[in-house]
C-alpha cells in the first residue's frame, strides 16, 4: 500500500513555494479581499447563533465518539447502505480507490464523468488517474471549472478559484470556450459556465461525487452545495460513484442537525446551503439507477492511532481556518503543495503521507490560534501543529542538523544560571565585529532571515540581572553608609 | 506583597529596562520585588519548534524556583500561555504525580503582569504619566490563551497625558511567531507589512503590547523602514511618571 497525496511528494517546501506567490501582487490583493468579505459574512451569522459554542461542543464530541467506534460505524454504514440497493467499496490508498472508480466507470460503458466538487478526489488525483484509462472528467462547480479549463491549481478548500478575480476568468473562459465576445460583468460568466454545463449534464451518464457526511444509521450520503450542479450531477446520471473518506460517517440522521447548523455559516457564512441534497440508495424512476461508495483510508487510519492527532479527523472542511489564517492570506492556499492547503492542510497532508514528505507544513504557522478560535469541530490546530513538530524533530532530523545542534546547545545554556550568564557576558562580547552604530548589520545563517527585513539592535551593555545584582549592591553600600 | 519575578529569558538579555520598569512600577505600588538569579528559560522557544524533550528540564527549573512564591510575575504572555498551555500535560506525561501536582498547585499563583494589577491587586489607575500618542497591539498569547480581553487598555486608559489610538485588526498576528519568524522569513515579512500599514495608519507615536517579542520584530520592521515609531512594553508606559517627563 502506498499512500499518496496528489502534488504533496513533488512539492517544494513551503517557504519555497511562497516565495513567487508573495510576489504575485494580483493573487494577493485578490486572497486578501475574498477572505476578507467571507470572514465579515461568517462573523455575521456566527453572532447571531446563540448556542454556537454548545454546537461546536456537541460536534467535537460526536466526532470523538465516531472516530473511537469507526469500524462499528463503518460497518453500519456498509449495512444500511447495501440493504437499500446502493453498493460499498473499501480503498486502502489512492491508487486503490481510483482503479475502483475507473473500473466502474468503464463498467458500464462510460468514457466520460461529470463531477461534483469533491476535495477526496483531489486527494487522490482522480482526474488525472481517470485521464490515463481514457476517461475524461468534467468538473461542474464553477470555480473548479476555473481551475480545470486554466490549468491551475486549487488555492483553497471551499473556493478553489479564490485567487482569480473576475477579469482573470473572463480570459480563462474567452479562450477555452471560444468565446471572443465574452463580457467581464458576473452574470456574463456564470451564463457562459451554465450553458458549457448543461449540455454536460444533459449528456454524460456517470456522476462522481464526494461526500460532506456519510449517515451510518441510514446508509445515506449527505451533500451541501451553492450551485446546483451538484443536484444535477446526483439526479441527472444513470450511474452515481461517491469517494469519501471514512472519517465522513456520523452516527444518526439526528446529528445532521448539529453540522448543517455548523458548515454553511462556518465555510460560506450563511445561514443554510442552497442546496442540501440526501439520499439513500437507489430508488425506480428516481435518480441515478446504480450507486456506489468508495471509502477511503488512504493514511486516515495511521492519523487515527496517534492520541495526540487523531482530532485532525473532525474536519469537515470548511475552510473557516483559512479564512482566519494570517499566513494563507499572504500565500494563499498555492503554497501547500496539496489541494488540502491552510492550517487544516498543515497538519492533514504530512499526517496521511505519514510524515514523509511536507515536513515544513507543521511550521507553516506563527500558531496565533485564529484557526483554533473558527473552528466548528474544535480542532486544536496549534496543538497538532506543536505535536507534529515535534515529530518532524524525532524522526526526520539527524542529530547533526544545525538547528538541532543549535537547539541542544540552548538546551544545556538554559540548564545552569552559570551557562546561561556566561553565555549573556559571551553575545555581548562576539557581537563586537557585527554591530555598527548600536545595530546589528546582516547576521548569518539562520539569523540573517531576521535582519534581511527587520532591524535588530545590539545587545544592552548590562542584563537586567546584572542591574539587579549592582542595584542590591548599592543598596547595602548606602545601608552601610 | 511579595512578587516572585520571572523576567523570561529574552528580557532578561535583550529588553532590561523592561525589568526595571516592572520593578519601579511594582515597588511604587507598594510591593517587594524577588528575582531569583537562579531563573532562566521557561521553555518556550524548544516546546513550540518540537524540542519537547528539551523544554521539560524548564519546567522543572520553573517548579523548584518558584513553588513556594506567593505570586510570580511574568512581563510576558507568550512564556505564561507556555506554562498554562502545556506545562500541566508535559507534566502528566512524566508519570511524576509529585510534579504534577506542584504544577498544578503553582499556575494559579501565575500572573501575567496586567493580570496581576488588575485581577490580583485590582488595581487600573497605577498613577503613571505618558503623553504620547500610544496605539495596542494585542499579542495572540495574550487574546487567544490568556484571554486578557481589554485588562491593557483599563490600565492604559487611567494613564494620565496618554493618547490612545485603536490598532486596526487588532486581532490579527503581527507575523513573530517564535521560530516562525526566521524559519519563514519571507511569509513573517509579509505579515509584519500588512501590521505596520495598520500602525501607521494609526499615526501613533509609540506602540505598545504585553510581550517584547512582538515588539521587537514591529519595531525591527519600522526602524528598517525609518518610519519613526517606537515601540514600548506596557510596564514601561506604566512605570512613567511625571518627573520622568521633566528634562535633566
Amino acid at each position: 500500500m502506498t499512500i499518496r497525496v496528489a502534488e504533496s511528494a513533488q512539492a517544494p517546501s513551503f517557504q519555497k513555494a511562497a516565495l513567487p506567490l508573495l510576489e504575485d501582487a494580483q493573487l494577493r490583493r485578490n486572497v486578501r479581499h475574498a477572505t476578507d468579505v467571507i470572514q465579515l459574512k461568517r462573523a455575521q451569522v456566527v453572532a447571531e447563533t446563540v448556542d454556537w459554542q454548545e454546537l461546536r461542543t456537541t460536534a467535537s464530541d460526536t466526532k470523538a465518539h465516531t472516530l473511537r467506534y469507526l469500524d462499528h460505524y463503518l460497518l453500519q454504514f456498509e449495512k444500511a447502505c447495501t440493504a437499500a440497493g446502493g453498493q460499498v467499496h473499501w480503498a486502502a490508498d489512492a491508487d486503490d480507490a481510483n482503479r475502483i472508480v475507473a473500473d466502474l466507470v468503464r463498467g458500464y460503458g462510460g468514457n466520460e464523468v461529470i463531477k461534483i466538487k469533491t476535495m477526496t478526489s483531489d486527494e487522490t488525483g482522480l482526474n488525472e488517474a481517470l485521464e490515463h484509462e481514457g476517461i475524461r472528467a468534467h468538473e461542474t462547480d464553477l470555480a473548479e471549472l476555473i481551475i480545470q479549463l486554466g490549468r491551475d491549481r486549487p488555492s483553497h478548500i471551499v473556493a478553489p478559484a479564490l485567487h482569480k478575480n473576475r477579469s482573470q476568468v473572463r480570459e480563462i473562459f474567452r479562450e477555452t470556450m471560444h468565446l471572443p465576445d465574452l463580457g467581464d460583468r458576473p452574470e456574463d460568466l456564470t451564463a457562459a459556465a451554465r450553458r458549457y454545463l448543461r449540455e454536460k449534464f444533459l449528456r454524460v451518464k456517470v456522476g462522481i461525487c464526494g461526500a460532506n457526511f456519510l449517515v451510518a444509521e441510514t446508509g445515506s450520503v449527505c451533500i451541501v452545495e451553492s450551485e446546483g450542479n451538484g443536484r444535477m450531477c446526483l439526479t441527472m446520471p444513470e450511474v452515481l460513484i461517491s469517494l469519501a473518506g471514512i472519517e465522513k460517517v456520523i452516527p444518526s440522521f439526528q446529528d445532521l442537525e448539529v453540522f448543517l447548523q455548523l458548515l454553511p455559516r462556518s465555510a460560506t457564512g450563511e445561514r443554510m446551503n442552497p442546496y442540501n441534497s440526501l439520499w439513500t440508495g437507489v430508488h425506480a424512476n428516481d435518480g441515478p439507477k446504480h450507486f456506489h461508495v468508495v471509502l477511503l483510508d488512504n493514511g486516515r487510519t495511521s492519523v487515527l492511532a496517534d492520541a495526540e492527532a487523531r482530532q485532525t479527523l473532525h474536519c469537515i472542511r470548511c475552510a473557516a481556518c483559512l479564512n482566519a489564517c494570517p499566513v494563507y492570506r499572504q500565500t494563499s492556499g498555492l503554497a501547500y503543495g496539496s489541494s488540502y492547503s491552510g492550517p487544516i492542510g498543515a497538519i492533514v497532508t504530512p499526517q496521511l503521507l505519514n510524515m514523509e514528505h511536507g515536513q515544513s507544513l507543521p511550521y507553516a504557522s506563527s500558531l496565533c490560534g485564529a484557526c483554533y478560535e473558527v473552528c466548528p469541530v474544535k480542532i486544536d490546530i496549534p496543538e497538532v501543529l506543536i505535536h507534529l513538530r515535534g515529530r518532524v524533530v524525532r524522526e526526520q532530523k539527524s542529530a547533526l542538523d544545525a538547528e538541532a545542534l543549535a537547539m541542544k546547545m540552548a538546551a544545556a545554556i538554559f540548564a545552569s544560571r552559570r551557562r546561561f550568564e556566561a553565555a549573556q557576558r559571551l553575545g555581548r562580547l562576539a557581537q563586537g565585529p557585527l554591530v555598527r552604530k548600536g545595530w546589528f548589520g546582516n547576521l548569518p545563517g539562520l539569523l540573517g532571515n531576521w535582519t534581511r527585513v527587520r532591524d535588530l539592535r545590539a545587545l544592552p551593555p548590562q542584563t537586567f540581572r546584572e542591574w539587579w545584582k549592582q542595584r542590591a549592591k548599592n543598596a547595602e553600600r548606602s545601608g552601610h553608609a | 506583597m511579595r512578587v516572585s519575578l520571572f523576567i523570561t529569558c529574552y528580557n532578561d538579555t535583550l529588553f532590561p529596562a523592561t525589568g526595571q520598569a516592572v520593578v519601579r512600577l511594582l515597588e511604587r505600588l507598594g510591593h517587594t520585588v524577588d528575582f531569583n538569579p537562579e531563573q532562566t528559560c521557561c521553555g518556550q522557544m524548544h516546546y513550540n519548534t518540537g524540542y519537547q524533550q528539551e523544554a521539560l528540564p524548564l519546567l522543572r527549573r520553573f517548579v523548584r524556583i518558584y513553588r513556594d512564591a506567593e505570586a510570580v510575575c511574568v512581563p510576558s504572555s507568550s512564556c505564561v500561555a507556555m506554562m498554562r498551555d502545556h506545562y500541566p500535560k508535559m507534566a502528566a506525561e512524566q508519570n511524576d504525580a509529585g510534579l504534577a501536582r506542584a504544577v498544578d498547585e503553582l499556575l494559579p499563583r501565575v500572573y501575567e503582569l496586567t493580570e496581576l494589577l488588575v485581577h490580583r491587586f485590582g488595581l487600573e489607575d497605577v498613577g503613571a504619566y505618558f503623553p504620547h500618542r500610544v496605539t495596542y497591539h494585542a499579542s495572540c498569547h495574550s487574546q487567544r490563551s490568556l484571554h486578557l480581553g481589554d485588562l491593557p487598555l483599563r490600565l492604559l486608559r487611567k494613564v494620565r497625558g496618554i493618547e490612545l489610538v485603536d490598532l486596526p485588526n487588532i486581532d490579527r498576528c503581527c507575523g513573530f511567531g517564535g521560530t516562525f519568524a526566521v524559519k519563514m522569513g519571507d511569509v513573517s515579512a509579509a505579515m509584519l507589512a500588512e501590521k505596520m500599514r495598520d500602525v501607521e495608519n494609526t499615526r501613533a507615536e509609540v506602540v505598545t503590547a504585553v510581550d517584547n517579542s512582538c515588539l521587537m520584530h514591529i519595531f525591527g520592521g519600522l526602524h528598517r523602514q525609518r518610519a519613526g515609531v517606537e515601540t514600548a512594553h506596557i510596564a514601561e508606559i506604566l512605570a512613567a511618571t511625571e518627573s520622568d517627563e521633566v528634562p535633566a
